[in-house]
This record gives C-alpha cells, sequence and structure tokens, in this order.
C-alpha cells in the first residue's frame, strides 16, 4: 500500500516551503524533520505539555494536534523565526538573566506562549502570567524564574512604552 | 504518539463536505479545530481513513445575533468567543466559561461546534448550552433541522447527530435582560478537564432567585441540567434551608462516575460545594 502523500505550500519564518508531506505528518515533525527547524521540540504529542508550541497566522498553537496539510496556505513561525527577527530578544535576555531555564526543553514553547502574553495583555498580573502558561510545561525551574522573567518584560515594555 | 496513515480532503463548501460524509460514512471523521480528534488521532483511538477538513468553509464561523438569537457559528474559536463584545453581552456565561477550556494554545485551535460533536461531558460548552436552553444547527444533503441542547446529548459520547450531518450553528435565545450567570469549576491544575463544574444562570430581585437554570459539568454520562436544584431555588430568597434543599436535590439530579482520583461521593460533595459557591455568587 502506498501512503496517501498532499502536496502543501506555505509560508515558514517568511520563506515560502513546497513539499509534499504524508496527512498524518504532524505540523511539529514537518517543521523538525522536513525542514530542519529543530528548536522547535516535541514532548508529549498528545497537546499537554506545550513543548511544540508554534505560531500559524499570528496565533500560538500546539504543533502536535495540528497536521502539516492544515497548514497549507499558512504563515508558520518558530522560535528560528522570531529569533532570527530579535521580536524576542528582551524576552529571551530576561530568561537568560533571571536563569528561567535549565535544560532548555520546553524554552521555545515556553517563549512562543509567553510572547502571545506580552502582546494581548501587557497590563498581566503575575497570576495571569501562571494562568497563561499553564499549559506549558517546566520540569526544572518550578517555574517561579520563568514568571519573573516575563514579568520583568511586561514592566521594561511598558516602561518602555511610557519613554515613547 | 504518531497517527496511523488516513487520507486528507479540504472541503471548500459545506455541499461538498456533506456528500464526502455520505460517500465516506463511518470512515471519515470531520477535522475541525482538531484539538481533541488529533490528540485521540495520536493515541490511536480513533483510525479513520479519511479526515475532511471543514475550517475553509465559508460562513461555518463567526458570531452574529438576529431578532431572537445570539448564533455562533459552529467553527468559531473557544478564544473568539472568550473575547467577544457580542457574548459578553448576550451570554456572559459562555465568556465566564472560556477561560476554563485548556489553555491559551488550544483555544486558539478548538472549536464550539468540535465541542458539542465531540460531547465530551466533561467539557464547558456542552452543560453551557444545556444551560442556556441553547439550540443546534444540523446539517445534512437532505436539509436542516434544529435540536435542543436539553435533547441532542444522549448518552456518553452519544449525541442526536448523524455520521453524514454537520453541526453548522449553535443558537442562543436572546432574553430581553440577560440573567446573571455564574461559571465555576475545580480541576486539579488549571485547563485540566474539570472534576466537576457548574453553569448557574438566573435573576436576582429583592434577594430571591427567578428563571434559575444549572448546568453541570462531568456530574454524569452527558451534560446535565439540575431540574431538581432549580426547582428548588426558583422564587426562593437563597437562605441556608433553601440552599440545603437545592444541595440535597442533586442527588436525583446528578449521576456521576467516578474517575483515578475522585470516587462517585466526593463529585457529588464536591458538586453541591460548587452549588453553594455558585449561588452566593450570583446572588453577591
Amino acid at each position: 500500500m502506498t501512503l496517501p502523500e498532499a502536496e502543501i505550500t506555505l509560508t515558514v519564518n517568511g520563506r515560502s516551503v513546497r513539499r509534499r508531506v504524508e496527512p498524518r505528518q504532524h505540523l511539529i515533525d514537518f517543521l523538525r524533520e522536513g525542514l530542519d527547524l529543530t528548536g522547535s521540540h516535541v514532548g508529549c504529542e498528545h497537546g499537554v505539555c506545550g513543548a511544540c508550541t508554534v505560531r500559524v497566522d499570528g496565533r500560538i498553537v500546539r504543533g502536535c494536534l495540528m497536521l502539516a496539510v492544515q497548514a497549507a496556505g499558512c504563515s508558520v513561525e518558530t522560535i528560528e523565526g522570531v529569533s532570527e527577527s530579535g521580536e524576542l530578544a528582551d524576552l529571551q535576555s530576561a530568561f537568560h538573566q533571571r536563569n528561567a531555564l535549565q535544560c532548555g526543553y520546553c524554552t521555545p514553547g515556553m517563549l512562543l506562549c509567553a510572547a502571545e502574553l506580552l502582546e494581548t495583555t501587557p497590563n498581566a498580573t503575575r497570576a495571569q502570567i501562571r494562568e497563561h502558561i499553564s499549559g506549558n510545561y517546566c520540569r526544572c525551574t518550578g517555574y517561579q524564574a520563568i514568571v519573573d522573567a516575563i514579568e520583568t518584560t511586561l514592566t521594561a515594555r511598558r516602561a518602555g512604552r511610557t519613554a515613547d | 504518539m504518531k497517527p496511523s496513515p488516513f487520507d486528507y480532503v479540504r472541503a471548500t463548501n459545506l455541499t461538498e463536505a456533506l456528500a464526502l460524509l455520505e460517500r465516506h460514512g463511518e470512515q471519515a471523521q470531520i477535522l475541525a479545530g482538531g484539538q481533541t480528534l488529533i490528540a485521540t488521532l495520536n493515541m490511536r483511538l480513533s483510525a479513520p481513513d479519511w479526515l475532511i477538513d471543514i475550517t475553509r468553509i465559508p460562513g461555518l464561523s463567526g458570531i452574529t445575533l438576529t431578532e431572537t438569537h445570539l448564533v455562533i457559528g459552529a467553527l468559531t474559536t473557544h478564544r473568539e468567543i472568550e473575547r467577544s463584545a457580542l457574548v459578553a453581552q448576550y451570554a456572559p456565561l459562555l465568556g465566564q466559561a472560556a477561560p476554563h477550556i485548556a489553555h491559551a494554545a488550544i483555544r486558539n485551535s478548538g472549536t464550539i461546534g468540535g465541542s458539542i460533536a465531540f460531547a465530551d461531558p466533561a467539557a464547558e460548552w456542552p452543560a453551557c448550552c444545556v444551560a442556556l436552553d441553547a439550540r443546534f444547527v444540523i446539517q445534512a444533503l437532505s436539509g436542516e433541522r434544529r435540536v435542543s441542547a436539553r435533547t441532542f446529548f444522549r448518552g456518553l459520547y452519544d449525541t442526536d447527530r448523524a455520521a453524514h450531518e454537520i453541526i453548522t450553528a449553535i443558537e442562543i435565545p436572546r432574553e430581553r435582560a440577560p440573567r446573571r450567570s455564574v461559571f465555576m469549576e475545580l480541576a486539579r491544575r488549571h485547563g485540566d478537564y474539570a472534576i466537576v463544574g457548574v453553569a448557574l444562570l438566573g435573576r436576582v430581585d429583592q434577594g430571591r432567585l427567578s428563571d434559575v437554570a444549572i448546568g453541570y459539568v462531568g456530574a454524569g454520562a452527558t451534560p446535565l441540567l439540575a431540574q431538581g436544584a432549580m426547582a428548588a431555588l426558583e422564587g426562593q430568597a437563597a437562605d441556608a434551608d433553601v440552599l440545603a434543599r437545592a444541595k440535597a436535590a442533586l442527588a436525583q439530579d446528578l449521576d456521576p462516575s467516578g474517575d483515578l482520583y475522585n470516587s462517585p461521593a466526593t463529585k457529588r460533595h464536591l458538586a453541591a460545594v460548587l452549588l453553594e459557591r455558585a449561588v452566593k455568587q450570583l446572588l453577591a
């Protein structure tokens, strides 16, 4: 039996990409194995841990709960793309300074998840930060330092806006 | 894990999707937000031959107001409902329930129609729809029909929808003045499936409750309407005696099964605790 295949065209980190994929392939596996974008990680593969968080058309999604074929025509951004653009440089720097990672496995997903909060809820409280990242598991830090880093960035961005 | 192989087709209109469903029958699954379906495929709890992606069909998404109803397209995401000004004005219960659904990344993709069709008794939307006396618009090639949420859910993951039908919208009756509402649930961690949850609607006039509706999450094989407790509260000032009667009525209203952590008795107790908290918040 030959497995079904489909041809998809999508934008990944600003570049147009055309590939043949099996319909059953997860978006995250397509990004990692098809495009060598291994910054995003695979954890639980059923939508619980958040390690595979990527952006599709500007919104964060679980890369293991979306098929590559579903992303046809979409614009996908991974940690490689947002790192290159510098969009999250301040957040990434805060993660360094606050020691908000140890093994780093959850970090790419955590950063993209936090980025959505920075964007949508600039006045988020610590409780809101915790709630927002509740779908991204970290097994090293105990979260305190991650919440600190996100809060630091929120505060700095607010101050930056006031200064403008 | 990875899903077993299947073929995939992206339907461009409703007629095409319905024709594909007719042709492939039980071998096909409708793919909407995929936030439950793809997880079950990953775990190989289901292995359809076909996925029919309906997410690009125009007209199935969005929130509108008619003379009589607030209409939520089946493909409207949890996130859109959470942030909708129309929902906040005409069915605030839904806005209160939305943050309890999983996590931000999942709310960005998951749809209300998918949640209704999957009919998990521990999910938020089915219980809210039962409490709100919503109805579902269901489309087949042969025509369209409407079914009350209160009769749609028939058993565990079993609904009135046939395999060749697609839910296209959720219609919630408009009220001249929307009732007050409270949504509460108990979960071990934020975003987990609720151990038990409650959706409470009612009016408060000089301390007396009226037009009370109570939907329960995770308290039976389907989302449940707690009719005994509703009758106990209707027209009453919710003093200690009335609350005690309403809580006692839950014994008949609810039929929870145990899970890994909680026995049916524990869930019954927690359901009563939630009812009291919800009523007090509604009155506050």
